[in-house]
């Protein structure tokens, strides 16, 4: 009686094993068949490492200072810059210009000196003022968090940048002027040191793209 | 206090004044030159337009130190007789009203044309749109431009 017990549970637990085996097969052919591909990955061979969640947490830093007003102004929907920290489209309607820098006798140059006046509605200065040119608009305005990393990182849709060019970016003189409008324009709820950090920390961990 | 030369309409001047000040007071306080005007003081109206190296620019927002060796022109040194193409023009077509922001668009007007001698309508639109007139005179600034056009 005891024997024919052992006996049948032995049978039971080979089979319970083969089922086991089976199941696992399956799950195994299962996930090789969904393996994503590398197109399903945003594509960053010069990252130095790749960290998902401190890539994102840094880029939400980084896209609250792209949308503000004193980077967003310059990087309009259409071709005028936009102006004031309500972002209306920019006085006397400057025209962007095929090289970004303006037409004629409305180039931003010719209010923007390389040096403002003091004043809180003067306009800033900065030898480098422009907006993107007219064939890499670089838009910033109404781009979803996902729309703007990816389009940051596309050299396609950033300036020809490689990633050591996008990183370097963040010393570009008219990126630190927007720290310096002076006047009573509002600024970017990070400082400048703090912009730039998050800015290596999320393209060195991987420059990933939020999911929406 | 600092000292600046500058090449105001053909002539070397030497001023004393803050690095900050808006080449419209200098041209106005230190070098008595009125015909520049004072109008928003920020830029947006475009009656203080002058050329700096041809450029039109906006006199009250452009600081002392800024400007360099670059060639100030203003109303004054547009021409030596009042008979640029487009002062003449001006006059053909009796465009000022009140006339306060005539040598604002007269400046920004001429810089146009040497830029681009044969404007659209659309191109001298866009061109001016920076110079504002309360009496609304841009039906014929518009039509002054493009006589002046053919006189050049």
């Amino acid at each position: 009686m005891l024997k024919n017990s052992y006996s049948t549970n032995g049978l039971k637990y080979s089979f319970g094993f083969l089922v086991l085996c089976l199941i696992m097969g399956i799950f195994t052919t299962a996930c090789k068949s969904k393996k994503p591909t590398s197109s399903d990955y945003v594509s960053i061979p010069e990252a130095k490492m790749k960290d998902s969640i401190a890539s994102l947490s840094a880029f939400e830093k980084v896209y609250s200072v792209l949308m503000h007003p004193r980077c967003m102004n310059c990087h309009p929907q259409g071709d005028i810059p936009l102006q004031g920290d309500d972002s209306h489209v920019h006085n006397m309607l400057p025209q962007r210009g095929p090289d970004g820098k303006g037409l004629l006798t409305m180039k931003c140059t010719n209010c923007h000196g390389s040096k403002g006046v003091p004043g809180d509605a003067t306009p800033p200065g900065n030898p480098m003022w422009h907006l993107p040119p007219a064939d890499m608009k670089m838009v910033f305005q109404g781009r979803s968090p996902r729309a703007l990393a990816l389009q940051l990182v596309n050299p396609d849709l950033n300036g020809h940048k490689n990633m050591a060019d996008l990183r370097l970016h963040a010393e570009d003189t008219l990126v630190k002027s927007g720290w310096q409008m002076g006047g009573d324009r509002t600024l970017p709820s990070l400082t400048y040191e703090e912009f730039k950090e998050a800015w290596y920390a999320w393209i060195d961990n991987g420059a990933f793209a939020p999911s929406k | 206090m600092a000292r600046y030369t500058i090449n105001v309409n053909g002539e070397s001047k030497q001023v004393d004044v803050d690095s900050d000040t808006p080449i419209l007071w200098v041209l106005r306080d230190n070098l008595h030159l009125l015909g520049t005007k004072y109008g928003c003081g920020i830029a947006h109206c475009g009656v203080c337009t002058i050329h700096l190296d041809g450029d039109a620019v906006r006199s009250c927002a452009y600081p002392i130190s800024a400007v360099g060796d670059k060639k100030i022109v203003t109303i004054e040194g547009l021409s030596e007789n009042g008979d640029h193409p487009v002062q003449k023009a001006w006059l053909e077509h009796d465009v000022p009203q009140c006339g306060y922001c005539q040598a604002g668009q007269i400046m920004t007007a001429s810089s146009l044309l040497d830029q681009n001698p044969n404007p659209t309508d659309d191109e001298i639109r866009r061109a001016m749109n920076g110079n504002i007139c309360r009496c609304a005179t841009y039906t014929r600034i518009n039509r002054a431009i493009k006589s002046a056009a053919k006189d050049l």
